[in-house]
């Protein structure tokens, strides 16, 4: 069965996570996995919402953190301060997956502004949401981005969330409970930090994607793992659940773009 | 002792121009017919507060209401940028807007600050970030126990809270279910309130779950079936997910916009 890139970005994105997994769930590619994985291999994964929903499990894809799909199936439903004081703050959730505008070679995120002068960014983005704190305690942070030169940059314009600061022993210099991003994944191949020097290295491409391919897409001198794999294709039941879940969900202007081109 | 009014009245008492208004409601039961009200009537200057700016705020800074804007996710959730927004960030169009921004925990602590009466409260968070460097109000600080650096956020303590629920009673006692946000500490923060509630009923029969503000703890109520519209009210309507799509089309041109504002907020055709 033939597939685009972002369908196996997403698949990629829902095999990382385990059955029974606590996990903390953007809206985009993130809910999609999520909701990906609960349909397929991890029916009882945990899906944790920042606007307080506990164990959420919509029956169709949500537009928003907040529809009334997640309120109605959660197994509770809590303030928006307790979601952040009492369930993400103190690492009692194993995972959580971040988007980016903009990421370097330690992983640190950029989804606040474009162009070096705050005051007069070139693009304004939405800013940070729950990200820092989710960059800062989850047990393993899954970061999933499109990427490009654009978006592999040698250094963001800001840190939104951080991922490694600059360099080994920068998180327990900053107080920072998690461990970090342990995962990115993109539209071409899997990448994960050196366990010494916290530089994220390619470990596997998809399918017919070149090395050369990713290095070109990268801002900085990519380092490549001697054992790299190459990650296998979306199997057909994982396509077509996630087929099933993007119909169940109203399009997006990225959709709407994306039609018009 | 709350007042029961009708939104209007509620506005025109308790939002002045130059206030401090925390318009909140996380996704659920966001208070856009009061929002709109405050443009009717012509606010101006404002510091406007809120997690997520959204559409209620899109509106409030493209009809020239906002001087400042203090929020943590500023997107049209779901579907992409808000653009009134970023046309008054990047062009300063219709007027400049000065930015206070923070991580959605430190919203949602500041508000817990000001509902509890302290100056400040203390999360683990924004150290490493760019956010220090440009948000005044955030500060390290030593745990005076363990010695640990934590982080302090200032507490917010908005001149004005506005909020939407599902009902009040008679006397002005409101009840709010489903996703509730930060609206209890955001209405314990501040100095007035105004709430307006899809329904008013004579006696609140317990709900689940249900966060109740009682009368003496509430400013002003004012009846407005549908105002989360086009957010929503859990029980009583579902949110309208086409509508934050058709906004990003809306919103995207600053003509379309003025015609759409015109039509719908000043000339009230739904």
């Amino acid at each position: 069965m033939s597939y685009a890139s972002d369908e196996m970005m997403t698949v990629i994105a829902a095999r990382a996570l385990r059955d029974a997994m606590t996990c903390f769930v953007g809206i985009g590619v993130p809910s999609e996995a999520a909701n990906l994985a609960r349909a397929t291999h991890a029916p009882d994964l945990v899906l944790i919402y920042e606007s307080g929903a506990i164990g959420a499990k919509p029956g169709t894809l949500p537009l928003s953190i907040g529809d009334g799909s997640l309120a109605e199936t959660a197994d509770c439903v809590v303030s928006v301060p307790e979601i952040f004081n009492y369930w993400l703050q103190p690492g009692r959730i194993d995972v959580g997956f971040l988007g980016a505008a903009q990421l370097d070679r330690f992983g640190n995120i950029n989804t606040t502004v474009i162009g070096d002068d705050y005051a007069a960014p070139r693009v304004r983005l939405p800013g940070a949401g729950g990200a820092p704190e989710i960059a800062a305690a989850c047990r393993e942070v899954i970061v999933v981005l499109r990427q490009s030169r654009r978006t592999f940059v040698d250094r963001v314009d800001f840190v939104t969330s951080v991922g490694f600061g600059d360099g080994p022993d920068s998180r327990q210099r900053l107080g920072l409970t998690g461990p970090g991003p342990q995962r990115v994944i993109t539209d071409l191949g899997v990448l994960t930090p050196d366990p010494v020097t916290c530089q994220l290295v390619l470990r596997g491409v998809y399918p017919e994607v070149s090395v050369d391919e990713v290095r070109d897409q990268t801002g900085w001198d990519l380092r490549v793992a001697d054992d790299l794999a190459e990650i296998p294709p979306p199997s057909g039941a994982e396509l077509a659940a996630l087929r099933a879940l993007r119909a169940s969900r109203p399009l997006s202007s990225s959709d709407l773009q994306g039609a018009a081109r | 002792m709350t007042e029961i009014v009708t939104l209007a009245e509620a506005v025109a008492a308790a939002i002045r121009d130059g206030d401090t208004v925390a318009m909140e409601g996380f996704t659920h039961l966001i208070p856009h017919a009061a929002g709109q009200e405050v443009i009717r009537q012509q606010r101006r200057d404002l510091t406007l507060v809120r997690m997520t700016p959204d559409i209620i705020y899109d509106l409030l800074i493209g009809a020239g209401c906002a001087r400042k804007l203090v929020f943590s996710w500023a997107g049209n959730p779901g579907v992409g940028s808000l653009h009134r927004f970023r046309d008054a960030v990047e062009h300063s169009w219709p007027v400049p807007l000065e930015l206070e921004e923070h991580s959605h925990a430190g919203m949602a602590n500041r508000y817990v600050a000001g509902a509890s009466g302290l100056p400040f409260a203390i999360l683990r968070g924004y150290r490493g970030t760019s956010l220090t460097t440009h948000t005044a109000s955030v500060a390290e600080i030593t745990c005076p126990f363990t010695g640990e650096t934590l982080t302090a956020v200032a507490a917010l303590r908005p001149d004005v809270a506005v909020i939407h629920a599902q009902r009040a009673d008679r006397h002005g006692n409101v009840q709010l279910w489903g996703i509730t946000g930060v609206q209890k500490e955001a209405v314990l923060a501040s100095a007035r309130s105004v709430v307006t509630v899809e329904e008013i009923v004579e006696v609140l029969d317990p709900r689940p779950g249900a966060v109740v503000l009682p009368s003496w703890a509430v400013g002003y109520v004012a009846l407005a079936p549908g105002g989360a519209h086009p957010s929503y009210a859990l029980g009583y309507s579902a949110r309208d997910n086409d509508f934050y799509l058709a906004w990003d089309v809306i919103s995207r041109d600053r003509a379309t916009f003025a015609s759409w504002l015109d039509q719908h907020v000043f000339q009230g055709i739904r």
